[in-house]
């Protein structure tokens, strides 16, 4: 299991970086949910991982799953969610008001010079 | 417990919604409410320094549960005297954006009221996770202050800001993931006790923790490499705004100085000193590039931006050092450069609004309304932010040179500090004279469009150059209270007990 989420969360950073790298705002934001899914599960995994547990300690249960990391994992999940869609809403403003999706100021003031052309 | 200590967070945050649910429509009632909270903020923040000047760290347990299983908020000198600076901005800047810039877009005022919320929490909190949580309130209010208005320069602009702050979010939890996959707990005070005592096999993994923290910071913050972001985002977004984001680079200093001293420091064994050998040179190397840009611009705002830039490497470059005089030597600097570059910013605004077709570009252009007054306000802040007697930035710089005197290296970092002022100068002079003084030749005056407001604005500037000039004049005074800030800072032992041991009324 070890091998699985940390293969998952090392791809999963890869492609967000990637993503996150191309010139258009949408790539960019899947970019961006990428790495937080990469994140999410690694703050999981940051309480060790162990399956079939409880989360709280008791006398006749000496193995236990750390339950702070879901609480931190919880709120992650909320703020990314937000963010999100502020991302999502000034993206489209933007496109609104400047007729492109370019992230990077300069490519897209070519691209409104050569429409002018 | 003491219920003060949460009032700065609470009440921006009671009285935003409200702004933005209640009044929307009504923009007199919104200002009123608004202006209303942020001065008494200013009165909280004045109660606070007050109340920490006894030299006592307090704790504030949220819902009872004590340090380390809750969250504890942490009052001591410095978050303090944060709280007060942040206040004080915030009334000038609000003082000067009802001259019409709230109007420009929809709820300015809620944003206004959760941005310094997010900056209170910050100052306050003294749990990591809380930290990251108090960042994101204060970086959403500021993704719609920094478009507010719009305008397609504005929102791509802004797309940006955004995008390097959702990432510098991401390597925070990877950072606090890290740090808590090692230590176990996320409390500053429990982090710093048990870093010495980390088996040899995860120090790695520590150390990438507490390096990723930095970079965090260090982004918040404008440090090279991190400081693109900071020229765009702050000469495209509007200028009341830019001058309230002149706390937020001192967001990222204040973290850095909070964190790095407790958990990094002198006691952390293994991992003594973990920020320093990264610190001093990317400070020169923004010290160098801010005034460079200064320099360089080709516009007022753009030269305002890369103003934050050198004051922001000036400053770290004395927080590197890290001895207890070169803090409070840049401490002395951070408040200074807060206001004054603020004022700078607001001072931009009134020529924009002025000096139709020509904006804040630095061309030979007709004379605007008001020139001679604004003029000399230019002139007066110029001063100050470039350094130059008789005003405090003189003094910050001063104290800086002096606290490097027994630094390894010093002399070099004198040469940089000292070149980089006379690039200030020039660049200021150069502008200055090229809006004002040249622009004199030309005959036919602008006439303005319509009246512009002109009395509120001017108090809001004028109220910064007389603390400007307070904070010259109390130098000793200001300066022996961030020495005996800067001794809690350097006895972390003091924090520790402070939050870790809880008092009896927190326990009930």
């Amino acid at each position: 299991m070890e091998y699985l989420v940390a293969s998952s969360v090392g791809l999963m950073t890869a492609a967000g970086v990637y993503l996150l790298l191309r010139g258009r705002t949408f790539t960019v934001l899947l970019g961006l949910t990428l790495l937080t899914y990469a994140i999410n599960l690694f703050l999981v995994s940051t309480g060790r991982l162990a399956t079939n547990q409880a989360d709280i300690l008791s006398e006749t249960q000496k193995n236990y799953t750390d339950p702070l990391p879901q609480a931190l994992v919880l709120t992650s999940i909320v703020i990314s969610f937000a963010m999100t869609a502020i991302f999502l809403a000034m993206a489209l403003r933007g496109y609104f008001e400047s007729g492109n999706d370019e992230v990077n100021a300069s490519d897209a003031e070519d691209a409104i010079a050569r429409k002018r052309k | 417990m003491n219920h003060w200590i949460i009032l700065p967070i609470l009440l921006p945050a009671i009285v935003a919604p409200l702004l933005a649910l209640a009044v929307r429509h009504d923009i007199v009632l919104a200002r009123v409410f608004s202006v209303g909270s942020t001065t008494l903020l200013l009165l909280l923040g004045l109660y606070h320094l007050n109340m920490a000047d006894d030299g006592v760290t307090r704790t504030y347990a949220l819902g009872g549960w004590p340090a380390p299983f809750g969250i504890v908020l942490v009052v001591d000198r410095l978050a303090s005297l944060m709280l007060l600076l942040t206040a004080a901005l915030g009334l000038c800047v609000q003082l000067y954006a009802i001259n019409g810039w709230d109007k420009r877009g929809q709820h300015f005022h809620p944003l206004f009221q959760f941005q310094l919320m997010g900056i209170n929490g910050a100052f306050l909190t003294g749990d990591l996770f809380n930290l990251f949580v108090f960042f994101e309130v204060l970086l959403i209010a500021s993704y719609g202050l920094m478009v507010h208005g719009g305008g397609p320069d504005r929102m791509r602009a802004g797309l940006q800001y955004v995008t390097i702050n959702l990432l510098g979010s991401t390597i925070f939890l990877l950072a606090l993931g890290l740090i808590y996959s090692v230590t176990g707990t996320l409390n500053m005070a429990d982090f710093a006790t048990k870093v010495p005592g980390v088996a040899s096999t995860d120090r790695a993994m520590l150390s990438v923790g507490g390096v990723l923290l930095l970079l965090v910071f260090s982004l918040k913050a404008a440090l090279f490499p991190l400081q693109f972001w900071l020229p765009g985002t702050y000469s495209q977004a509007p200028p009341p705004v830019a001058a309230l984001f002149a706390i937020m680079t001192k967001v990222g200093a204040y973290s850095i100085i909070r964190v790095f001293s407790l958990a990094f420091g002198e006691s952390a064994g293994p991992f003594a000193w973990l920020a320093t050998p990264w610190l001093m040179p990317s400070a020169a190397i923004t010290l160098a590039v801010g005034m460079i840009g200064v320099l360089a611009a080709r516009s007022l705002s753009q030269q305002a931006s890369f103003s934050v830039l050198g004051s922001v490497g000036l400053m770290f470059i004395a927080i590197a050092a890290f001895t207890p005089q070169s803090i409070s030597a840049a401490l002395f600097y951070l408040i200074h450069s807060t206001i004054g570059i603020a004022a700078l910013f607001l001072i931009v605004d009134m020529i924009i609004a002025r000096r139709v077709g020509a904006g804040d570009a630095l061309t030979v252009s007709r004379r605007f309304s008001n020139q001679g007054l604004i003029a000399s306000l230019f002139f007066i802040v110029a001063v100050a932010v470039a350094g130059v007697p008789p005003l405090s930035g003189f003094i910050g710089k001063l104290l800086i040179l002096d606290s490097l005197r027994s630094i390894r290296g010093g002399y070099w970092l004198w040469g940089l500090i000292l070149c980089t002022s006379l690039m200030a100068v020039v660049g200021f002079a150069a502008s200055g004279s090229k809006v004002f003084w040249k622009s004199l030749s030309v005959a036919e005056p602008l006439r303005s469009p319509r009246q512009l407001p002109f009395a509120l604005p001017v108090v809001a500037i004028g109220i910064m150059i007389t603390s400007l000039v307070l904070l010259t004049a109390l130098a000793g005074p200001v300066n022996s209270y961030l020495d005996s800030t800067v001794e809690q800072i350097f006895n972390p032992q003091q924090y520790i007990n402070a939050v870790i041991v809880p008092a009896p009324e927190n326990t009930q």
